[in-house]
């Protein structure tokens, strides 16, 4: 098991043809993704390698079966790539792109709070359980299979993390960068949901860093309604209040998101606290002893 | 990105939000011409800096004549105005804005901000003007009136009537507020606001409702569609090193700190900014050089984090994705080559092309420090660092 993608996920590309889009779509099918389909406006009918382009996520949907895009589309066109998806019902929508205007994500996600649809990101690495599907522009190799769960808001930083805990023999069930913009799909909490469902997940990862409050929501949460043992790490300690850190959504505004407040939540709720990012990995295999396979 | 009072007020005024009558000066002759153009003292004199708290630090005058304009602006331009905002070091103050003086009743706070939770627009109001809504929020946080938009439907006279209510305004004012609040709205969405604020918002002894002061941020990912604002960037307001950066695409920020890093990716750059200060020592800097950097960008990351005086030592740690190690190494040879590089250089590489990548290093006959992981960093960084 894993949760939101798996081996029968059936993967269309919008943005197909563009060099992202190409070179990260020949990536996850060197994986081992299924990807089925592209969309390009304009470009319907063409092939990127053995991959059908299509005008229409519409059209692509009703050729091909697909159930979950990939989003490599400029900003300026995201919001509109992600509502089309949400509007042919796919059942997942992972958008890597970033830079999105924060007033079209609003838009975004009132509007997706009348569909199925589930939103991976945007401005994130994308999904992947080892051994079966990657969405998303992370580099396969470092991942292994396994049951622990990863959630992130960050990308290279999860890589470092999964690259500790792979060199540690801790395999993943399933990775996922949620994405470093305020306002955003999938949150931490629909992770934790669905880790803390999923039989095979045996522990967990959260990787948080400053601005907002969805890692002290997260952990409220936790304390309810997640059994299974949950490390926690936040970046972040260093940075100067006002300033954004890269990310969008990564500021310290009039005192609140600081990393300290974060971890301070953390260990109210009895999340393992990992101190130091160096030792993550080590720090993982003394935490999840016994969950290994 | 944030713009200026006189900016932001230029923007209202086209937007029908009533202001004050005024311009900017940037010269002690040209704030005496606006003076008597205004036709009326008092005038009040606004040091123009990104920073708030400008009249606890004595940027804000009242002058009765035009002798006062002269003698409070050449006060006030080029002061070093230190606020609580701008840090001990102050800004230094390069225009000012002139306005007409007002009659004023009452102070108000009003705001128009995104919720990031719950996805809307929150429109936020006070009858505790010119305090700071923080303060107000921590001691008496019944006082704020909160009212949500949702974006897809926008602002109805409902919500406007809510906080006219709320603010105990009064029929007549109600009219005007509801009507500014809705021509607010409207700007803060088609101007790719991330936030409006206007504190005080003030209703003056004629009954008129007039925002005296103005601040706008714009959301930088919206400025591709706001291109008229991008002019509006003020260089002399950032620190000249991120002017620099952000010429070449690098997401730099300096700090206070001695030990300068280059990270690929804003998560990981900021736990090794942790990692340095877990060490004994503070990181000089923030610096992403991003997922698909090449060996020119990071060349040039390296010349500006070494144009840092205050930089002892440096750590590189790249996680290689899109970013290939080999391309890392090639970059930082390239700029080692081209700049003497005075500082010790802690390398630390994982990833995509890694082998490759340490072999570059290793035959470039320079003298870098090759870090096996990010313990291994951390350590070597703390051994320079204790000296």
């Amino acid at each position: 098991m894993s949760i939101f993608v798996d081996i029968n996920t059936r993967v269309l590309v919008q943005g197909i043809t563009g060099k992202e889009g190409q070179f990260h779509t020949r990536q996850c099918i060197a994986y081992g993704t299924k990807v089925v389909a592209g969309v390009t406006p304009g470009k319907g009918g063409q092939a990127m390698d053995d991959v059908p382009v299509f005008n229409t996520v519409r059209q692509a949907v009703k050729k091909t079966g697909a159930n979950c895009a990939m989003i490599f589309v400029p900003p300026a066109f995201a919001a509109d790539a992600i509502m089309e998806a949400a509007d042919a019902d796919l059942e997942l929508i992972v958008s890597i792109t970033e830079g999105i205007p924060v007033m079209d994500m609003l838009r975004v996600k009132n509007f997706l709070a009348s569909k199925a649809s589930r939103l991976i990101g945007p401005n994130c690495p994308g999904i992947i359980t080892p051994g079966q599907c990657k969405v998303g522009i992370m580099p396969g190799p470092i991942h292994l299979e396994g049951n622990i769960g990863v959630v992130s808001r960050s990308g290279t930083l999860t890589y470092e993390v999964v690259d500790q805990l792979t060199k540690q023999g801790l395999g993943q069930s399933t990775c996922i960068g949620i994405g470093g913009d305020p306002v955003n799909g999938t949150n931490f909490i629909d992770c934790l949901t669905a880790f803390e469902d999923d039989p095979e997940t045996k522990g967990i990862v959260m990787i948080g860093e400053i601005g907002g409050s969805a890692e002290e929501e997260a952990c409220a949460f936790i304390a309810e309604h997640v059994s299974k043992p949950v490390v926690g790490f936040v970046a972040g300690l260093t940075a100067p209040p006002g300033r954004r850190m890269g990310h969008a959504g990564a500021i310290v505004s009039g005192g609140s998101g600081t990393a300290q407040a974060k971890i301070d939540a953390m260990h109210r709720a009895q999340v393992h606290v990992c101190a130091d990012l160096g030792t993550l990995g080590e720090y993982c295999s003394h935490v999840f002893a016994g969950s290994k396979d | 990105m944030k713009i200026h009072e006189y900016q932001a007020k230029e923007l209202f005024r086209n937007a029908n939000i009533p202001v004050p009558a005024g311009e900017v000066a940037f010269s002690v002759d040209e704030a005496c011409t606006t003076a008597e153009n205004l036709g009326v003292y008092p005038v009040v004199i606004k040091a123009q800096i990104h920073a708030g708290g400008r009249g606890k630090g004595g940027g804000v005058k009242l002058a009765k004549s035009r002798e006062e304009v002269k003698n409070i602006a050449s006060h006030i331009l080029n002061m070093n105005l230190v606020t609580p905002q701008t840090g001990p070091e102050g800004k230094r103050v390069k225009k000012i804005l002139v306005e007409e003086g007002l009659n004023i009743a009452r102070e108000l706070y009003l705001s128009i901000l995104p919720d990031r939770v719950t996805a809307n627009i929150v429109i936020m109001a006070s009858q505790a003007g010119g305090m700071d809504i923080e303060e107000v929020a921590a001691k008496s946080p019944q006082k704020i009136i909160r009212v949500r938009v949702n974006p897809l439907v926008g602002i109805e006279p409902y919500h406007c009537r809510e906080i006219a209510f709320g603010l105990d305004l009064g029929p007549e004012v109600s009219r005007q507020f509801c009507s500014m609040l809705t021509n607010l709205y409207r700007l803060f969405v088609a101007r790719d606001c991330s936030l409006v604020e206007i504190n005080p918002l003030v209703i003056t002894e004629e009954n008129a409702i007039i925002a005296l002061d103005a601040k706008i941020d714009i959301d930088s990912n919206g400025l591709y569609r706001q291109k008229d604002l991008e002019d509006w960037r003020d260089p002399d307001e950032e620190d000249p090193l991120e002017v620099e950066a952000s010429r070449f695409n690098l997401n730099y920020i300096n700090l206070a700190g001695n030990v300068g890093n280059m990270v690929n990716g804003a998560g990981l750059a900021m736990a090794t900014m942790d990692i340095i200060q877990k060490a004994g020592a503070e990181p000089a800097n923030f610096l992403d050089v991003g997922g698909g950097a090449n060996a020119e960008m990071v060349e040039n990351g390296f010349r500006i984090i070494l144009a840092d005086e205050n930089v002892k030592a440096i750590l590189i740690n790249i996680f290689g994705g899109i970013l290939r190690c080999d391309v890392l190494a090639e970059g930082v040879v390239q700029a080692a080559r081209k700049t003497s590089v005075p500082v010790p250089v802690v390398i630390r590489m994982e990833g995509t092309n890694v082998e490759q990548g340490r072999q570059i290093l290793a035959e470039s006959g320079l003298n870098l420090i090759t870090a096996v992981d990010l313990k291994d960093a951390a350590s070597k960084i703390a051994e320079i660092v204790r000296g």
